[in-house]
């Protein structure tokens, strides 16, 4: 997906939220780091394009809530978790993330939103569901189906953090 | 940064035999675990299922409660054993103490010692982690973490400051590590005191020397102020507290006089009216208290970084995962 179809596919996303949530009031969008959260900073643009208002957004680091630290070891750079002065109690969360695999980044985000306060509702976004799940966790609201073979790398580059935006799959080896 | 150069390996003994690279990314680390203080579930569930046993063989309040407070945020079990309540009084070695811990399944010791020493002896006979809360004149280097870190906070970087260090010097692990570290990130050091309490050749660390608490006034823009403590009084190193005060105390006529603000630490506990007077303790530019605050972020990375940084884990993520 090029920077165009990238943008086609948020600004649907946009919709679709708007849509469900009947207007832009008290939805909050929470994205996960490190590209989850700018994809949310994207996403909170076109809302307001779609005839919303600025919605309250949010960071998540779930590096404390991984289930993998005694097989891989710390991560080096452990980040700031940031969420809405008002917090998420009672609030629509859209939680956001660029891709969603296995689904094990997603129950980490989970546990720490439950961590944070209570939302009336937790809504999963993402831009590219590729499979390959193994627990038991589905998107809401899918940008792009991609069907991967286990040798592919979908990656999702976002300005500031890459050069561009676009959706690129790559050969050679698991998602890190 | 690379993980590799993060490592803290096995145990924390000092902050002498670690790098720059290692002590800022302690410092790193210890930024984000900040917040987690902050939150209203103060919880994270990163050390869920470790055992971690505090180990105090002397007297301490905020040091031991500091580390409780980052195992438990970060969801570890904890036991504390002090010396006065163990089977110490009974006799028992400190390496017999730690084999029957070790044989009920424990993960990692956190230990206060009143001989130098003690930290790296046990170290280097249990497979737990061993983090050194304070080894008789050693070091104490999670207190080294948190002053660097509180210094960093308020200057915005470490490389090029000024940092005085008055008092007690001879007897003080907290010197010590404070020395090591600042020097490591780039600070000038220099001590100030009456000569019996400056070890002999202390120049011989790289720090500089002053006799009057004017001179390291007038010198420095950080000033870590060292308890007196009392029994010292008895072995003669001072004639009386009250002229230890009227020469070396850190009161705010003699900051006054500094050509620049000067910040203010100080370890604790505090002898009010002794080595610091109490208007300077509260004054504007003391963060005290900024220190205790920051105790708990740096203790819970130490423990993070540990905890994944044992030979088995290490080999495990050679294996790799998702």
């Amino acid at each position: 997906m090029d920077e165009a179809a990238v943008r086609r596919a948020l600004a649907r996303i946009a919709r679709e939220i708007l849509e469900r949530n009947g207007g832009p009031d008290g939805l909050v969008l929470v994205g996960i780091r490190r590209r989850g959260d700018l994809l949310a900073r994207l996403l909170q643009e076109e809302i307001r394009e779609a005839g919303g208002h600025d919605v309250p957004l949010g960071a998540l680091d779930i590096t404390l809530y991984r289930d993998d630290l005694a097989t891989v070891g710390p991560r080096p750079l452990v980040g700031e978790t940031q969420l809405p002065p008002g917090g998420i109690d009672g609030v629509n969360v859209i939680l956001i993330d660029d891709v969603l695999y296995t689904g094990r980044t997603v129950r980490a985000a989970l546990n720490e939103l439950a961590d944070y306060g209570r939302p009336a509702r937790i809504v999963l976004c993402v831009l590219v569901d590729r499979g390959g799940r193994e627990i038991p966790i589905q998107a809401d609201i899918v940008g792009r189906q991609v069907e991967t073979l286990g040798n592919q790398r979908v990656e999702v580059r976002v300005p500031p953090l890459d050069p561009y935006l676009a959706v690129e799959l790559e050969e050679g080896g698991r998602d890190p | 940064m690379s993980p590799e150069s993060l490592s803290l390996g096995k145990d924390l003994i000092g902050l002498e035999s670690l790098s720059r690279d290692q002590i800022r990314g302690i410092l790193d680390t210890a930024e984000p675990f900040k917040e987690i203080s902050e939150r209203a579930i103060k919880k994270v569930p990163v050390l869920r299922g470790k055992t971690i046993v505090n180990l105090f063989f002397e007297p301490s309040t905020r040091t031991r409660v500091s580390f409780e407070f980052a195992e438990k945020r970060l969801s570890a079990d904890t036991v504390n054993i002090s010396a006065s309540g163990s089977s110490v009084v009974k006799g028992e070695t400190l390496v017999d103490m730690a084999r029957n811990l070790e044989a009920m399944r424990i993960d990692m010791v956190v230990m206060r010692h009143g001989a130098s020493g003690a930290a790296r002896f046990l170290a280097e006979r249990i497979p737990s982690n061993v983090v050194n809360a304070g080894d008789g004149r050693h070091e104490h280097p999670t207190q080294g973490l948190l002053d660097m870190l509180t210094i960093r906070d308020h200057m915005g970087q470490i490389e090029g400051l000024k940092v005085g260090i008055v008092g007690d010097v001879l007897h003080s692990r907290v010197a010590r590590s404070n020395i090591y570290g600042l020097l490591k990130l780039g600070a000038e050091v220099a001590v100030c005191g009456p000569r019996t309490l400056l070890p002999m050749g202390i120049e011989e660390l790289g720090v500089e020397v002053f006799s009057r608490v004017e001179e390291a006034i007038e010198w420095a823009d950080v000033l870590n102020v060292l308890r007196l403590q009392l029994e010292r009084m008895e072995g003669g190193y001072v004639p009386s507290l009250r002229e230890y005060n009227r020469i070396y105390g850190v009161s705010s006529a003699r900051l006054e006089r500094a050509p620049r603000d000067i910040l203010i630490l100080h370890p604790g506990p505090m002898n009010r009216g002794v080595e610091i007077d109490s208007d300077v303790a509260d004054g504007p530019h003391s963060v005290i208290l900024n220190q205790v605050t920051n105790g708990v972020a740096v203790r819970m990375a130490v423990l993070y970084l540990l905890a994944g940084g044992a030979p088995d884990t290490a080999e495990a993520a050679k294996k790799g995962g998702s």
